[in-house]
């Protein structure tokens, strides 16, 4: 018998605790092949955000720490500013990345830390029952904007690749969705290609992931990800901001 | 659509009792940000307060909605925030400015298991000191614990009436119980409820100075855009709202924020007594303790002991008069609660060494076991 492909080894052996549909999974998955297929996994410490993830230092096999609720980068910056010879990835959802973190995402990015952030965009407050996130689409309906997001109350969702872009330190910026096994290939290659720098040492990176959260959109997995595409996509388009290791690139 | 307050009797989580409480004290802002278990709370405004010409904003954080609750009670409307402990933490730079600058507001923590993230679904009376002291600096405070749905409602109600009196951020100090048990509640009509609105000056633009104050050591409001062109600021000021930072100037300022609620603290403080004159013991108790401890003095009861019961409805300030009194009748004092022992150092601070004090602690999650109280009590009353 030929194995063609097992759990990365940066994977623990539990069974993810998601919901079902969820796609949380699948992001901590390629995290943790490119972990694997970049031998990074021994020297590499993550940083867990408040909301589902938190629950990610139970599913990934290296050295994992929770930050307070948005403050990832700044404790991924003291963690590789003391140890440069360490690896540093958070992985912070859109609460806490683009609401209570907005100042340390952007000082982070600004001051073109050495770590890679990876982050979940699904439009909503998973962990604490439905609310509206920053990046909650206009006119949807959440626990806390019952007659839906009214864009001229509370503003248009807030598009983080692009805020970060209009800063010049960033490294690699990149926008992937998960909603198809295409997607999630394309996927990969933009955290391989983060996780890389990182490796190098080359700058900030980022990589935000279109994702769904049927349970608190009250849809199942497979409407989710129409919903997803026939929603998030025109307004989150996917594709690569900043890439300054590429040819060509900003060097 | 609902375009009134609503009144009769309901049936309702102590989270939604709350957000109601303060629809029918005239609280028509509402900053907060998500946070398990006070979410039901900004929920229920974000549905309820649209309804009623009201305010409701998601803010990004806890800090940006502890600031715009001052902006929105200094711009002159009744303003809240509902969060937990670590929610709290983010607020307290803000929290002292409201102190400073002396602005009606109320404050619900609905308390979980900390230190830090902690039990964020489990319960907690972790943040007791932290309401008191968690802002920097001296200044008087008021905190009110409720016990149930019913008093979530009533205290907010009360919470409201003595920040517009007093002129302070106040806290509503629930815990996760309180917060997401569903009992019977009665919301009776507006127009029944006593409801207090600061006081507005009426003294002509040339004589009105927005720091100045009679013996009540409350200063009077003026109307924002009605030319009296009043100044605010965290910095120490003087009675024109402007930065004096002498000696003289901050002596006067701190001691009358600290003052204003020490010397009103009997028309501030509520408590509920039972079987206290002839008790041997006395339990003191509030929030959900409160409850969770009646089996606990049932039992010790039927051993013979004589046990008195006092809950704490106000925690702060004090009851310093009342536990000093007591202390001298009785053999000493037995204090459950749902942290290592913060209400019960203030017990045992003010009983010295008149009457011996047991704290029964317990750091969240759980409830007390009754055997534990029970056992605290007979060794309190068996020192005598």
């Amino acid at each position: 018998m030929q194995v063609i492909a097992t759990r990365p080894k940066s994977l623990t052996d539990l069974q993810f605790t998601y919901c079902p549909g969820c796609t949380h999974g699948i992001a901590h998955r390629l995290i943790a092949e490119a972990m694997d297929e970049l031998d990074m996994r021994n020297r590499m410490m993550g940083v867990a955000p408040v909301g589902c993830s938190v629950f990610a230092y139970k599913f990934f096999n290296c050295d994992m720490a929770e930050a307070a609720h948005g403050r990832a980068p700044a404790v991924a910056t003291g963690m590789k500013r003391a140890r440069p010879d360490m690896f540093v990835f958070t992985y912070q959802g859109d609460g806490d990345l683009v609401a209570i973190g907005t100042a340390e995402i952007v000082h982070a990015a600004n001051r073109g830390e050495k770590i890679s952030i990876f982050f979940i965009n699904n439009a909503i407050y998973g962990m604490t029952g439905g609310q509206m996130a920053p990046t909650t689409l206009p006119g949807m309906k959440t626990t806390t904007s019952p007659y839906g997001r009214d864009e001229k109350d509370i503003g248009y969702p807030i598009r983080a690749c692009e805020l970060l872009n209009s800063l010049v330190s960033p490294y690699f910026i990149e926008r992937v969705s998960l909603l198809s096994p295409q997607e999630i290939i394309k996927a990969k290659k933009a955290v391989l290609k983060a996780m890389q720098y990182n490796k190098e040492g080359r700058g900030f990176t980022f990589v935000e992931f279109v994702s769904t959260c049927p349970t608190n959109w009250g849809l199942d997995p497979l409407q989710a990800r129409e919903w997803a595409r026939e929603n998030m996509l025109p307004y989150y388009k996917i594709g690569n901001f900043r890439d300054k290791g590429a040819e060509g690139g900003e060097k | 659509m609902v375009k009134s307050s609503m009144h009769g009797v309901f049936f309702i989580q102590g989270d939604i009792a709350c957000a109601e409480g303060a629809i029918a004290a005239g609280c028509r802002f509402f900053g907060g940000y998500p946070i398990t278990p006070a979410s039901e709370i900004a929920e229920r405004l974000a549905l309820r307060l649209p309804q009623l010409d009201g305010v409701f904003v998601q803010f990004e954080d806890e800090i940006a909605s502890m600031a715009a609750i001052l902006g929105a009670s200094w711009a002159g409307v009744k303003s809240m925030t509902a969060t937990s402990g670590p929610g709290i933490s983010l607020m307290l730079e803000n929290i002292g400015l409201g102190m400073m600058m002396e602005a009606p507001c109320v404050i619900v923590n609905v308390q979980r298991g900390s230190p830090s993230t902690g039990l964020p679904t489990s319960w907690g009376q972790s943040d007791m000191m932290q309401a008191r002291w968690g802002s920097h600096g001296d200044y008087g405070s008021i905190s009110l614990c409720p016990k149930s749905p019913q008093e979530f409602f009533d205290l907010t109600v009360k919470a409201f009436n003595y920040s517009e009196k007093y002129r302070l951020p106040v806290f509503v100090l629930a815990d996760a119980i309180v917060g997401h048990m569903t009992e019977k509640v009665v919301i009776p009509p507006v127009d029944e409820l006593e409801i207090i609105d600061r006081k507005y000056t009426t003294r002509p633009l040339s004589e009105y100075l927005p720091y100045a104050c009679d013996k009540s050591l409350v200063p009077e409001f003026a109307k924002a855009g009605n030319g009296y062109r009043y100044h605010t600021t965290g910095l120490t000021h003087d009675e024109r709202g402007y930065p004096d930072m002498s000696e003289e100037c901050h002596i006067k300022l701190v001691n009358r924020l600290v003052d204003k609620i020490r010397k009103n603290a009997r028309d501030i403080i509520l408590t509920e007594e039972h079987d206290i004159d002839g008790a041997d013991v006395i339990l003191i108790s509030y929030g959900i303790t409160s409850r969770t401890v009646v089996p606990a003095i049932q039992k010790a009861r039927q051993k013979g002991i004589k046990v008195g019961y006092l809950r704490l409805i106000t925690v702060w300030p004090f009851p310093e008069e009342k536990i000093r009194n007591l202390a001298s009748r009785v053999a000493g004092f037995v204090i459950p609660e749902i942290n290592l022992g913060q209400v019960g150092l203030e017990v045992e601070r003010c009983a010295g060494s008149v009457a011996r004090t047991r704290i029964v602690p317990h750091p969240g999650g759980g409830i007390h076991r009754t055997g534990a109280v029970v056992k605290a009590i007979e060794e309190v009353a068996h020192a005598k």
